[in-house]
């Protein structure tokens, strides 16, 4: 088994905010994220995939189908977008890093020909990353 | 769900590694040029990592706010712009870049807001190291 690590990049912005919490409440957990204005950040997602190298092309996955089921699942929905307003599922959390994390994992569980998804990788910033595995 | 999240903080300190009981000779060829006697200096990064549970509401698993004030308070305040080997920590341990790592790893043991799963220190983008208190 050998792991592969592809990396694709977009540029979103979001806020943090809970319906159900004074604006004070909002503020006081999420700082200057709760900026109902919105922020935006450049993202760099890593997707680690795992499977046996085969024995005729020496690939894991087509790296070329790889970038094309990121870009088609992920990038083209999230990239120059505004993750709160216009991806569906942070209608119903918050586009925090680790939520992106799973996010993307369920976007790209199971689409993946011949390999498994083993991590994704959602850096904020260079200072700051989630990774989620798919553990409950 | 679980997730993983991980913050890189920046500090510079010096350091020289040295054992009092090793000769100025034997110094020298253990350590090389790190044993240089005023030391030297690094800009380091460290990489803590936590685990935890996503808050179904917040969505963070740690607010960022108590792992950097933590970080600030506790970590970077002590050791930035600091000479290691002045430091209390490293009175009888050489500060190489790995005790460091385990000094810093105790450290975080007050942190109770999420498990830190492991620590990571880059001296120079060439050189780092892992500990997660094993």
């Amino acid at each position: 088994m050998v792991q592969l690590t592809r990396k694709a990049e977009f540029s979103a912005s979001h806020f943090y905010w809970v319906d159900s919490w004074s604006p004070e409440e909002n503020q006081r957990v999420f700082g200057k994220c709760a900026n109902r204005n919105g922020h935006g950040h450049n993202y760099t997602l890593e997707v680690t995939v795992q499977g046996k190298v085969d024995p005729v092309t020496g690939f894991v996955v087509d790296l070329k189908q790889l970038k094309d089921i990121l870009e088609k699942e992920v990038v083209g929905v999230y990239d120059h977008r505004h993750l709160n307003h216009e991806v569906p599922e942070f209608r119903t959390m918050q586009p925090t890093s680790e939520n992106i994390a799973i996010a993307v994992w369920r976007r790209l569980e199971g689409k993946i020909p011949g390999a498994d998804l083993v991590k994704v990788r959602v850096y904020e910033m260079e200072d700051l990353y989630a990774d989620y595995m798919g553990e409950a | 769900m679980k997730a993983y999240l991980g913050r890189r903080y920046r500090f510079s300190a010096s350091h020289r590694l040295h054992v009092d009981g090793f000769s100025d000779e034997r110094n020298r060829e253990v350590f090389g040029k790190c044993n240089n006697p005023f030391g030297h200096g690094h800009n380091y990064w460290l990489e803590v990592v936590l685990s935890g549970t996503v808050d179904p509401t917040t969505g963070m698993l740690c607010n960022l706010v108590e792992i950097d004030e933590f970080a600030h308070q506790r970590l970077i305040a002590k050791f930035d712009h600091q000479n290691l080997n002045t430091l209390p920590e490293f009175d009888a341990l050489v500060p190489s870049t790995e005790n460091l790592a385990i000094v810093i790893w105790e450290i975080l043991k007050g942190f109770t807001a999420a498990k830190v799963e492991k620590i990571r220190i880059e001296e120079t983008p060439n050189n780092s190291f892992e500990y997660s208190g094993e």
